[in-house]
């Protein structure tokens, strides 16, 4: 008899986890996982390895659990994905492999996206597991940027007997896993771990790196490098371009969360960058960003967090756990409401003037377009404001790139199935490629990119 | 980690930093900036570039001790040091041809950004006229400096204690109003100054650029903390500037954006000095 339900995770409640920033869900202890594993059908037709961006072998390593053969479940799990810790806590698994298992319906998905952060952490706490890796290749490849895209692509080639070096513009590598995710939802010494067991592997990691700047791309070329992979993300944050949105206490959705995160403010005036958070603090959007911003107000102290979305619930693009965990912390949800003007004092934001909407026809996206209704303006006081409405792409390479063809939205035009540029040599995945999406598609992009560049260094 | 090879004071504090930091001293440009982390616990701090000797491979920065970070760096950041972090260059550099006659002008700290500008429009042939002003003849540095790079160089102090008293906007004006005809300016110090002078040189329609230096975290067009409205449009300074036509930007907003943290900062500082203290006594 299997059982009906998922077998539950742990978690700290919500009205102690809103004074701190301790991860949220606490992970499985090993009884759990076994339980948990014993729910796999094993089933032939095995959806959830297509529906999984790396194709992972799902029913293989769950398999290793149920038996108790964690080490070897890691195994499986890192034949094919170099950062299991962040893919299970950070994955969108309703949408991927959990979406498309076999129990779905009647009965709950097998909670993948949970057991592999089991085993991910349970290696970290244990024995760490050896990857293999190919004898040297004599090539030598660039990887721009230390996102997912590009952790990847160095984890896959290294492997592969390559020699990598990853290169960041930032002091510290990992990207928006760093800067972007907080630390209750992605704790910094868990990503901090999975970098590490790339440097174990041979991948050098270079930080404070301005490529594009104090080499090109070419010069990367033309250099030691055999061939460059870009993956340097959609770093640069999108305003509403409503009246306001200068004021002080306007943030960009990268900026609060890159105070918080990766120069610690919410350890401030031990860490030396500040943050201000008002007693109301209104995130304008409804992505994981935006649920990551408004819970990240919660515990800097701010009384009421207050999400304003354009659309319907429905349509709201976090992934359920997010939404789920932030009306479990109290954020207040202002769905079908879109800020019009940001009203200031002194130089100082004071007030949201918002406009209802309605939904009318689907537009490209498939979602019905929001629609304002006239005459139904409102005005919220707050002295914080986040705008999480997305990142384009970071313009850096791409200026700096000349021979680099881009679309219209100054993304980097690469082939879906290998990643390669406009320029020979050159690779391209991840967000810098796509717009903003997720860890695991950019993650996708690399492991595609890698098998791509090294056929083209073994012939070459 | 990038060692400091040479650290001195030009004046209370003030202090001149030479940088170790290859990368940067082999592109770096007059205009563009660094951006520098002392410590696991500290911020990224932007500082314009003085000079860049790609042969040594350093970087010469000048920084005024105004807050916590840039004081801990006078007291415990010396000759032998390392910083953990320095990244760069940042920015666009500043567009350097033959203009014909051009001003610069240096107010109070400005002097040490605006020192390589100068210096460049002389190798490419521009005449050179500076202007640099300080409060007092403690604060005035690189006059020496200015003066081998400007045809004329003009020194004022706010007291009188140097130069001629009076701020950099008086001989500004004088010369725009004496019909001598001037292609280009630059005005690099605090706001309220490169906001007076791009008011000097407007009915005079002399293109005036300006150096912004607002509150920013990552410096690569990220944050967008840095956002300045420009001719009505948000420039981000790191990536679209930091130089920027003075008399399209709202120095009103750049200055209510500066002060925007003056609380924080206020107890950073306490903390800091609480705890020298502590350190002092033991």
């Amino acid at each position: 008899m299997i059982q009906q339900k998922q077998t539950p995770m742990r978690e700290q409640p919500a009205s102690e986890r809103i004074h701190n920033f301790n991860e949220v869900p606490l992970g499985y202890s090993p009884d759990e996982a076994v339980q948990e594993a014993e729910r796999c059908l094993q089933c032939p037709q095995e959806p959830c390895v297509k529906g999984c961006p790396v194709g992972i072998d799902i029913p293989q390593f769950i398999e290793h659990v149920k038996n108790r053969e964690f080490a070897q479940a890691v195994s499986v799990i890192k034949a094919d994905n170099a950062l299991p810790a962040v893919c299970g806590r950070v994955c969108p698994q309703e949408n991927q492999c959990q979406g498309v298992c076999t129990l779905s319906g009647k009965f709950d998905p097998v909670a993948i996206g949970r057991l592999e952060r089991f085993c991910a952490d349970w290696e970290g706490e244990n024995e760490a597991c050896c990857v293999d890796i190919e004898p040297d290749t004599g090539k030598r490849i660039a990887v721009v940027g230390a996102g997912p895209a590009g952790l990847t692509v160095a984890g896959e080639m290294r492997r592969r007997g390559h020699a990598v070096t990853i290169f960041e513009l930032l002091h510290v590598a990992g990207g928006v896993l760093m800067y972007g995710i907080p630390e209750f939802r992605l704790p910094k010494d868990i990503v901090q771990r999975e970098i590490n067991a790339l440097c174990e592997m041979g991948v050098e990691v270079e930080v404070n790196k301005v490529i594009g700047r104090t080499q090109t791309i070419q010069e990367l070329l033309d250099g030691d490098f055999d061939a460059v992979f870009i993956g340097t993300g959609a770093g640069l944050p999108r305003f509403l371009g409503v009246p306001g949105e200068s004021l002080n206490g306007v943030f960009s959705a990268n900026e609060f969360l890159t105070r918080v995160n990766l120069m610690k403010a919410y350890r401030f005036p031990e860490y030396d960058t500040p943050i201000k958070i008002g007693e109301r603090v209104v995130t304008v959007g409804g992505g994981n960003v935006a649920m990551d911003s408004s819970r990240t107000a919660l515990r800097l102290g701010a009384r009421e967090s207050v999400i304003v979305y354009r659309r319907s619930e429905d349509e709201l693009p976090a992934r359920g756990e997010e939404v789920h965990h932030a009306k479990e912390e109290g954020i207040q949800f202002q769905l079908l409401s879109n800020p019009i003007e940001f009203i200031g004092e002194n130089g100082n934001l004071k007030a949201i003037r918002c406009i209802r909407m309605e939904l009318g026809e689907p537009d490209d996206s498939g979602r019905r377009r929001p629609v304002p209704i006239e005459g139904s303006e409102f005005e919220i006081e707050a002295t914080t404001v986040v705008i999480a409405v997305g990142n384009g792409p970071h313009p850096l390479i791409p200026q700096s790139t000349p021979n680099l063809d881009l679309n219209r939205w100054g993304s980097i035009v690469a082939d879906p199935e290998t990643g390669l540029t406009s320029i020979p040599g050159v690779y391209a995945g991840g967000d810098i490629v796509t717009g903003a999406a997720t860890v695991i598609e950019a993650m996708g992009a690399g492991k595609r990119a890698a098998v791509a560049m090294h056929a083209f260094l073994s012939t070459s | 980690m990038y060692r400091i090879l040479k650290k001195q004071t030009l004046g209370p504090s003030i202090r001149e930093y030479v940088i170790e930091a290859p990368d940067v001293a082999r592109v770096g440009k007059a205009g563009q900036f660094i951006v520098l982390r002392l410590h696991e616990k500290g911020e990224r701090i932007p500082l314009t570039i003085v000079e860049c000797d790609p042969e040594a491979g350093s970087v010469t920065l000048v920084v005024q001790e105004l807050g916590k970070s840039t004081l801990e760096m006078g007291d415990h950041f010396h000759e032998g040091d390392t910083i953990l972090d320095f990244a760069g260059p940042l920015g666009e550099e500043t567009e350097i041809k033959n203009f014909g006659t051009v001003i610069c002008i240096g107010g109070g700290l400005g002097i040490a950004p605006l020192y390589p500008i100068a210096r460049d429009l002389k190798k490419a042939g521009n005449e050179v006229i500076g202007i640099i002003g300080a409060r007092n003849k403690e604060l005035m540095f690189y006059e020496d400096r200015m003066a081998a790079v400007c045809d004329e160089l003009i020194v004022m102090s706010d007291d009188g204690s140097h130069g001629t008293q009076g701020f950099v906007s008086d001989p500004l004006k004088k010369i725009l109003e004496s019909g001598r005809k001037i292609a280009r300016v630059w005005a690099i110090g605090p706001a309220i100054m490169m906001k007076v002078c791009a008011n000097v040189t407007r009915p005079f329609e002399v293109p005036t650029t300006v150096s912004l230096n607002s509150v920013m975290i990552d410096g690569t067009g990220m944050c967008g903390g840095c956002r300045v409205d420009v001719g009505g449009t948000a420039k981000f300074a790191c990536v679209d500037g930091p130089e920027f036509d003075g008399h399209q930007v709202d120095f009103d907003l750049l200055m209510s954006r500066q002060g925007y943290y003056h609380d924080e900062e206020s107890c950073s500082m306490d903390a800091y000095m609480a705890k020298n203290a502590e350190g002092a006594e033991q």
